[in-house]
């Protein structure tokens, strides 16, 4: 009998063969791939440009197998609008973290959902800068101890975590707005689902797609690779509900 | 714009604002992204305008950080891409210049400049000489300045201006003034193609049938960011041997040269004419390009004149280029309007005057 093995697991194509840079258990890496998974299965990566944060994933372009343009801190969504309304018919995403997306970066960030661009924006919520040392981001837990906020993150003086998808759905033209959590398998698949539905919506012209994920960060948290998952599961997941707040343009209530 | 007439001599009433970015667009740039500050707000509105019905992009951004940032990501789409502003705008782009310098992107910025430091006054002014000229942004690159003295200039060298950025992966700036900006004139359209676009083979177009292209000024590998900095100077050098300008007007004989560039450049050459029916042997040397900065011909002019007069819209700034281009070779003297205010041709002829009583004197 002849031996009839079948590929049912590969590394995608849209995926370049190289070790990463990330620490373990980081929830780059596994973004990397799911976002290489959908840009196979939606067959895509031919025709995506990518723009790439600074921060931990300033060296994206390592390892997506597409074009990508470097962003100076903050500026991502700029940067992907210009490439976008030069170039409509291709796929443009911009990656970015908390501090950039939500503290440099939050005029780009407010503004380029306001005008619906046509793009799809992926947010890693880790609740750290992790490039730069750990330090206190705009979505740090209240108590939650950085080399910036040594005593825990006090919402008197230093503010209360920003839930950006809620902050995002206040406004008329994002067409499709979901939070997502890398907290274990389901949350994994939710996260490529949610991929796929946004770069779906911007292929199909829809407008503006937003996910945010929230995102383990085993150095900053202080916790091994398992318990940062747990940590993303029981603790951020509380702040930052996961669930889809915009679909096809229309605001769901919680 | 007035109507346009189809024929060879076209000429339109404009203001210079609207004849830069008429000319931008004849020159084939097709994405604009600015924020309002005056005193360019003309140019924004015409593109707002103007673009849409010629296939391109307006996109007013939410504020000059962004406007630079879409510029970027269109140069780096491989557009001809441009924005403008007014002198604090134009502080906030100096980060987005930088980086389009590292990363070797193509663009044109108009400065319509303003009085400093702070918000200043919406006057014209010359005081960003140095931003624009030594750098403006972090790290060890230059870019190419243009400097206009009438509409039609406004005009003709943003056309040059496209032509440079796409020719050398360099951001151009036009460093004109409110005045400029302002003030309408006649002029003659550019009536020809727009300059060639080279082959952007780096661009990001989507990796179909190539590798990926990735548009970036990090380099943090041993080595690395040290070479890429020998290649931008590499293109430096060619830009300062190839592309500079200036224009002398009764140097030969000169036994003072005014040295001035802009706005005051156009006022200084009427005053020197005054001057010289004054008996007075008084030239102009004025710089097209402040950077690559004409110190050659300044040089030569100066070791004939043995005496410089820079007037300048600010306290004394291309007047550092100006000695430096001496080499300690003639007098220097200074003659400066930091307020704002548009020195009159009186103002330089007086100037022109009692410096060459002084140089008498010694």
């Amino acid at each position: 009998m002849k031996n009839k093995r079948q590929v049912i697991y590969a590394r995608p194509a849209s995926l370049i063969r190289r070790p990463m840079h990330y620490c373990e258990g980081c929830g780059h890496s596994l973004v990397h791939k799911l976002m290489a998974e959908v840009m196979d299965e939606l067959r895509i990566r031919q025709k995506t440009i990518g723009v790439a944060p600074v921060g931990c994933a300033v060296f994206a372009y390592y390892y997506l197998k597409c074009d990508i343009s470097e962003a100076p801190h903050g500026r991502t969504p700029a940067v992907a609008t210009g490439i976008k309304r030069t170039r409509p018919e291709s796929i443009v995403f911009s990656y970015q973290g908390d501090g950039d997306l939500a503290a440099i970066g939050m005029a780009e960030t407010i503004h380029t959902a306001n005008r619906g661009e046509n793009i799809t924006v992926i947010f890693m919520n880790n609740t750290v800068y992790g490039m730069t040392g750990g330090q206190m981001a705009p979505t740090t837990l209240p108590g939650q101890q950085t080399p910036t906020c040594p005593s825990g993150r006090e919402p008197q003086t230093m503010g209360a975590p920003i839930r950006v998808c809620e902050l995002l759905n206040t406004l008329e033209r994002p067409y499709h707005i979901e939070r997502v959590a890398l907290d274990s398998v389901q949350g994994i698949l939710r996260t490529k689902k949610a991929l796929t539905t946004a770069f779906r919506a911007q292929m199909e012209g829809k407008g503006y797609s937003f996910v945010e994920i929230l995102s383990p960060c085993p150095t900053y948290f202080r916790l091994s690779p398992r318990e940062s998952m747990l940590y993303v599961k029981n603790t951020l997941s509380r702040r930052f509900p996961p669930r889809i707040f915009r679909k096809e343009g229309v605001v769901l209530n919680a | 714009m007035q109507k346009k007439k189809k024929n060879s001599n076209e000429r339109v009433l404009i203001t210079g604002n609207e004849a830069l970015a008429e000319a931008a667009m004849r020159a084939g740039c097709r994405f604009y992204a600015g924020y309002p500050i005056t005193p360019q707000n003309e140019l924004t509105a015409y593109m707002a305008k103007n673009m849409p019905k010629r296939g391109g992009t307006f996109i007013q951004a939410e504020s000059e950080l962004a406007a630079i940032n879409m510029v970027l990501g269109a140069s780096a789409a491989g557009a001809r891409a441009m924005t403008s502003s007014s002198s604090p705008g134009i502080s906030l782009k100096q980060e987005g210049i930088s980086y389009m310098a590292g990363c070797q992107l193509p663009a044109v910025i108009a400065n319509i400049q303003r009085g400093g430091p702070g918000l200043g006054s919406i006057d014209p002014s010359q005081g960003d000489y140095f931003q624009a000229v030594k750098g403006g942004g972090h790290g060890d690159y230059r870019i190419i300045v243009l400097a206009p003295m009438s509409v039609q200039e406004m005009h003709d060298l943003t056309i040059e201006a496209f032509l440079l950025a796409d020719r050398y992966r360099v951001p151009v700036m036009i460093l004109a003034d409110g005045r400029l900006g302002q003030m309408m004139e006649p002029i003659s359209l550019h009536r020809g193609a727009p300059p060639p676009v080279p082959a952007k083979t780096w661009a990001l177009t989507g990796a179909d049938g190539r590798k990926p292209n990735c548009i970036r000024s990090l380099l943090v590998n041993e080595g690395e960011l040290e070479k890429h900095n020998y290649k931008l100077q590499k293109c430096y050098g060619a830009i300062s041997r190839r592309e500079q300008r200036h224009e002398l007007a009764l140097a030969r004989d000169c036994d003072l040269l005014v040295a001035a560039w802009g706005t005051c450049a156009r006022i200084a050459k009427g005053a020197v004419l005054k001057a010289r029916a004054r008996g007075l042997k008084a030239g102009l040397f004025r710089p097209v390009t402040l950077w690559p900065f004409p110190s050659a011909p300044l040089a030569s002019a100066l070791r004939r004149a043995r005496a410089a007069l820079v007037v300048e819209m600010n306290c004394g700034q291309m007047l550092e280029d100006v000695r430096i281009a001496s080499g300690g070779n003639a007098k220097i003297f200074f003659s400066g309007y930091p307020g704002g205010r548009v020195p009159s041709e009186t103002d330089i002829l007086k100037a022109i005057c009692r410096t060459a009583a002084e140089i008498r004197r010694r």
